[in-house]
């Protein structure tokens, strides 16, 4: 079990629910008690009034995994929940990075930021926020590249993710 | 015409065909209790714990298989009826629970008797609701019994505020439900179904494990007809009691932790394991790495997150118990299968079990026994848990459908008293014997009022042999005897029940058990009857923990305690 939460592959479940109070809850509370860290869980709207897309990062052998994606299933409020590791997506994951600037170094950082098609959202004396959208190896780089200026404060949004073409 | 929603409740669960509530009342239940008088049809059964609400609402679900209805009030009402919920949910059974919650303004504010009731039962439960409005309240109990009754059933809990219970509004009771998220299979996939016959028809020594699904389904005869039709001898897990004849020829027994000898060895000798609605628990299992290692497995269940939980499944059919058996009984040759049905033969003969042994000592096997002959087989048996489940699960020969109700997935001490007095208001017509120890009758021994209040006729069987029995024989089995806080004081029985104006004896000899058992039956109302049995008697066979089910001890023999401790 812990070798899984550990060495496990990560999968991409997500989730259309219903837009009800509570069902956050229900679905951290049965990650919890099934022994599953949740690396990342996302949740917003979704194309349906009363329902939301969550999508949730989760490590696991393949077996465990789809035992908790069919729990999923059985919460009441769950309308459809698939594991889509392995079908062909589209993953984005949004990060807000405060990164140290000086006069002398503010040139390069926005370099660095021109080169991941990412922005420069606010600007202080002190330092700037950087805003970056893409998978999360793009978000990982940019950090790496950024991490030498010093960097104050992170905030990503953990991952969405659709399955690519017509309706999933 | 406007109602209030405690008026509501009550039309609604007329609607859903409620004809008992087993419930106490508090602060946050008032409107309801103050609305009841108006609706003579619903009987309130008032208990003294909200335990044996919970649980005598599951005993009366069990025989009826109907949703029972237990109700209590917010805060302590709410969190004594925690037990109750999660057995239920842990043994699949329909229940609707209804608490009081404090006034919607007042939530949030660790007001007086406030509880996060849904929070708390979120993981031990299959819905909850906390209404908000009344608007919501028909539509919540009409989802919340749906829900509790169909598929693979469960508890459902109904949270509703004090001022929701008074606010009105006209009462609509919805004929469907829409619950974009909630889905039923019922009818197995075709393929599946035929995979599976073909297995069975393939196989040479096939074993069915009958389990709780059974029941749930009321596929009796179905099993029956597939046991014979194929010749499959069937082992049941301790919830498929009752679920298949148990004098009938082909039948091994329970498996398992306490199986008999003749069922785990099928198991572990199989070429195929037909699993029928059960969840391979680990007490029924033993240690999974070696359970069945020839068989190829089949596993039949309404729950898909069943299927490949704790044991994969070679080919797994997802439906109703009842539709998946017709559907498969139809693909099956008529088989004879003598070799195999001789060799299990043999194993019997060789491993006899379940025999009680001789002497002047006053067994709780032969108190069972005896209980089982003055009823004829035919009674329900209610019983709590440990020792006196076990014995009950081996001893009575149960040959009446759905006659053994017992605790099994959570195992709640106290289950037994609760249990019997909600399965005799449930089936007012059989004889309904609680089998108890003495630790567990302690922990809803209160409901004893209740009985007398109610005039509710349960047979009552404590089997006192002043230890928390199975506790105790596995400090004697495992922990090299050190009986640390086994060993009980307990009150005189006979003089607790008399208290409560029920009428008991107390029985030390085994010739004074058949007259003591006779006089029970006789009376018209509850009777207690404490059995002093010899306090060291153990449940055997065992499998001891970490083993295969084929590991067996069937008897105190030293030299294997031994080996094993």
């Amino acid at each position: 079990m812990l070798e899984d939460k550990v060495s496990g592959t990560k999968h991409t479940i997500v989730a259309l629910v219903e837009n009800r109070p509570g069902v956050l809850n229900r679905v951290a509370s049965l990650f919890r008690r099934r022994g599953f860290n949740i690396d990342s869980l996302a949740v917003g709207g979704s194309e349906q009034l009363g329902f939301s897309r969550m999508t949730i990062v989760v490590r696991g052998s393949s077996a465990r995994v789809e035992q908790v994606r069919k729990q999923l299933d059985k919460l009441i409020n769950i309308v459809k929940v698939s594991d889509i590791t392995e079908e062909d997506v589209v993953t984005r994951e949004l990060a807000l990075i405060k990164v140290k600037a000086s006069s002398s170094t503010r040139g390069e950082i926005m370099q660095i930021v021109d080169i991941f098609r990412a922005n420069i959202i606010d600007v202080a004396t002190g330092s700037v926020t950087v805003e970056v959208s893409g998978d999360e190896d793009k978000v990982n780089s940019l950090l790496d590249l950024l991490r030498g200026f010093g960097i104050k404060e992170v905030s990503r949004t953990g991952r969405i993710a659709l399955t690519r073409g017509s309706i999933s | 015409m406007k109602k209030t929603g405690a008026q509501i409740l009550c039309e609604s669960l007329l609607q859903e065909g409620v004809e008992v509530v087993f419930g106490i009342l508090g602060g946050a239940v008032l409107p309801i209790y103050d609305t009841l008088p108006q609706y003579p049809q619903l009987r309130h059964i008032l208990v003294r714990h909200e335990q044996g609400a919970a649980h005598a609402a599951d005993g009366y679900a069990r025989v009826t298989h109907k949703a029972g209805v237990c109700m209590a009030t917010s805060g302590p009402g709410a969190t004594n009826l925690v037990t109750g919920i999660a057995n239920a949910y842990m043994d699949s059974v329909p229940l609707v629970a209804i608490t009081g919650q404090v006034a919607r303004a007042f939530i949030g504010k660790d007001a007086f008797q406030e509880v996060d009731i849904t929070g708390i039962t979120l993981p031990i439960i299959t819905h909850n609701y906390l209404v908000t409005s009344v608007g919501d309240l028909a539509r919540t109990i009409k989802e919340a019994f749906h829900i509790a009754q169909t598929g693979r059933p469960g508890p459902v809990l109904i949270d509703i505020p004090k001022d929701v219970q008074q606010e009105e509004t006209e009462f609509v009771y919805p004929d469907k439900v829409d619950l974009p998220g909630y889905k039923v299979v019922s009818r197995g996939h075709t393929a599946q179904v035929r995979k599976a016959a073909r297995l069975i028809n393939e196989s040479e020594r096939p074993v069915v494990i009958a389990g709780r699904g059974v029941i749930i389904s009321e596929a009796y005869e179905d099993l029956r007809e597939l046991a014979e039709k194929a010749q499959m001898p069937v082992a049941s897990t301790l919830l498929g009691i009752s679920s298949f004849p148990c004098d009938h020829v082909l039948y091994l027994g329970m498996l398992g932790m306490h199986g008999t000898p003749r069922a785990n060895m099928a198991v572990q000798g199989a070429d195929l394991i037909l699993a029928v609605g059960m969840r391979f628990d680990d007490r029924a299992t033993a240690n999974t790495d070696g359970f069945a290692p020839n068989a190829r497995i089949v596993h039949i269940d309404i729950d898909p997150a069943e299927i490949g939980k704790n044991v994969p499944a070679d080919v797994p059919v997802v439906g109703d118990i009842l539709s998946v058996l017709r559907a498969i009984n139809k693909e099956l040759e008529v088989k004879d299968r003598l070799a195999w049905l001789s060799q299990l033969d043999q194993w019997g003969y060789e491993h006899p079990a379940l025999r009680v042994p001789d002497g002047d000592g006053l067994l709780p096997q032969y108190v069972i026994r005896q209980i089982c002959e003055a009823t004829a087989g035919d009674a329900v048996v209610v019983t709590g848990v440990g020792q006196n489940q076990m014995w009950a699960a081996h001893y009575y020969t149960y040959s009446k459908p759905n006659s053994f109700v017992s605790a099994g997935g959570l195992g709640p001490m106290g289950f037994e008293l609760p249990g019997a007095m909600g399965a005799k208001v449930g089936a007012p017509g059989e004889t309904v014997w609680c089998v108890a120890g003495d630790g567990g009758f302690q922990m809803t021994i209160q409901e004893l009022a209740t009985l007398t209040q109610e005039r509710i006729a349960v047979k009552i069987a404590i089997l006192n042999n002043g230890y928390l029995g199975m506790v105790r024989q596995w400090q004697e089995l495992f922990y090299e005897r050190r009986y640390v806080h086994t060993g009980l004081w307990n009150p005189d029985f006979v003089k607790i029940a008399e208290g409560y104006d029920i009428p008991a004896v107390r029985v030390r000899r085994r010739e004074e058990v058949a007259p003591a058992i006779r006089e029970a039956m006789a009376y018209d109302g509850p009777f207690l009857l404490d059995f002093m049995v010899e306090p060291e008697e153990n449940v055997y066979p065992i499998v001891p923990p970490g083993e295969s089910l084929g590991r067996f001890l069937e008897s105190p023999a030293p030299a294997a305690v031994q080996r094993w401790a």
